[in-house]
């Protein structure tokens, strides 16, 4: 799976997350709170996500990896690709 | 002590939601012309059941993104909320929201929740990893209120008043002494249920033998009639704006009426079987503190399930309270035959289809008597047709509940 398909994936679990947002102008390099209406229980909600639907474990000391698309791409890269999953 | 403490409480807007009406308007009209809307639902484990379902249009006062994480009970309680501040005509940019109570009274909160979240797990083989971090929030007994602050940002106390089948004048009731008290300046009160959403409910109902079963599910909920088996469960919400006379003068609001009397008590001796002579007591002391005789009342509204015992037993309070011989002009009703029984909003849902009597002089019947029960022939229940009186200026509301918990609550026409 490409960086680009984990952006992907990540900005679908968000649209379910935050349904009334409009997703598309999100810049993958600017922090995610910064651009859309999202508070702590919506990133818990994105681990959730990512349990639930593909199976990746996201530590609590790792939830900040998930700030913006970019670092949710380099971060679940490997996780995605079995690497250090 | 705050100066106001002696002032009138009178209710200045309603906001509901029926299965069969989703203004107090469509609400009241259904009940004129007869219209149930009782119907059939799937639930998990239990199949299909009887339910109250109500259709208002939740995304009216909150976003998706609200909904996604909302209970049913919160949703209902903001729709009805919205509504009553706008029946009010408040202007609510200038209310002082510290000065604003919530006061949502509720059968039960957090079986759906707790059973969606229990079944959830189910599906990832018990692992508690996929339980969600929205279940404390949602289930905590003050949600339906909460979520009312949260969404109008209102700054004054709230809480649920969990009273079983009596929360919906419970909530009134709380809403009443707050303002007597000075607390608050205004009262977000009444009650709801999301209860249909809970297998929980219906599977214990049916193990009791209470649960109603007819082939038409409009009919199933039959209090007074002979072939009466049991509780259809609804759900809905009415929600009142109450507040002080002097207060509500003085913005020039229109009042639909005066909380006069309200009494609660408990039986002691029955989980679920109700007891006649508390019920009666109850009724008692709500007319002494208004002031009033039994026959100055022109609508009493009961509360009676359609279970064969618990009917008979309303019977025999109203009986004795009531009798024809010394109220031959007052009128018994039931509004369960057409909504079924919408738990904690019950008493609230119940008195609001009754309000609009004070303008149209109409007492709404009690529907699906095909044969009256002679236990329960009680003179001046009015049967299935609409019947108009040349005035009603009193109504007298009874809600009951599991654990004998008896509620009433009295609403008299406003005059200076």
């Amino acid at each position: 799976m490409t960086k680009e398909d984990i952006k992907k994936v990540v900005l679908d679990i968000i649209s379910e997350i935050a349904p009334d947002e409009d997703l598309s102008n999100v810049q993958p390099g600017v922090r995610l709170r910064e651009q859309l209406d999202l508070d702590s229980m919506d990133f818990l909600d994105i681990v959730m996500e990512l349990r639930k639907k593909h199976g990746i474990e996201v530590p609590e000391e790792d939830y900040q990896q998930l700030a913006s698309l970019d670092s949710c791409a380099d971060y679940l890269t490997p996780k995605f690709t079995g690497v250090g999953a | 002590m705050n100066t106001k403490e002696s002032s009138r409480i009178v209710i200045t807007g309603i906001g509901l939601t029926a299965p069969n009406g989703n203004s107090l308007a469509e609400f009241r009209q259904s009940l004129l012309d007869g219209v149930s809307k009782v119907k059939n639902i799937e639930l998990r484990y239990i199949g299909k059941v009887h339910a109250g379902m109500c259709d208002y249009d939740p995304k009216k006062y909150q976003t998706r993104r609200e909904l996604r994480t909302s209970t049913r009970a919160g949703s209902i309680a903001i729709y009805c909320s919205h509504e009553a501040i706008a029946d009010a005509g408040i202007d609510w940019e200038a209310v002082d929201t510290s000065r604003v109570g919530v006061y949502m009274g509720t059968t039960e909160h957090g079986n759906v929740e707790t059973e969606n979240e229990v079944y959830n797990i189910s599906q990832y083989n018990y692992d508690i990893r996929f339980w969600s971090h929205h279940h404390n929030p949602r289930t905590v007994a003050n949600n339906p209120a909460g979520e009312v602050t949260l969404n109008l940002g209102i700054h004054g106390p709230h809480y649920t008043i969990g009273a079983a089948c009596a929360a919906g004048n419970a909530g009134i009731i709380q809403g009443y002494y707050m303002l007597k008290l000075g607390e608050i300046d205004m009262a977000l009160a009444g009650g709801v249920s999301e209860s249909t959403q809970t297998f929980g409910i219906f599977a214990s109902f049916k193990s009791q033998g209470a649960l109603a079963q007819h082939e038409d599910p409009t009919k199933a909920s039959r209090p007074f009639d002979s072939s009466r088996n049991g509780i259809v469960v609804s759900e809905g919400g009415a929600v009142y704006t109450l507040e002080r006379l002097e207060d509500a003068k003085a913005r020039g609001a229109k009042i639909h009426g005066e909380v006069v009397g309200y009494h609660m008590n408990s039986d002691a001796t029955d989980a679920v079987l109700p007891n006649a002579e508390r019920q009666q007591e109850c009724m008692t002391a709500a007319l002494k503190k208004a002031g009033l005789k039994p026959s100055d009342i022109d609508i009493v509204n009961t509360h009676a399930t359609s279970t064969p015992q618990g009917d008979i037993q309303e019977c025999l309070a109203i009986r004795a309270m009531f009798p024809v011989e010394s109220c031959p002009e007052t009128r018994i009703n039931n509004t369960k035959s057409y909504i079924g029984h919408a738990m904690g909003a019950a008493g609230a849902l119940e008195l609001a289809g009754n309000i609009p009597a004070f303008e149209d002089g109409i007492v709404h019947p009690t529907i699906n008597v095909d044969h009256l029960d002679p236990e329960c022939a009680l003179p001046q229940l009015v049967i299935n047709k609409p019947e108009k009186r040349p005035e009603i200026r009193t109504i007298l509301n009874n809600s009951f509940g599991m654990l004998g918990i008896n509620s009433c609550l009295i609403i008299k026409k406003f005059a200076e």
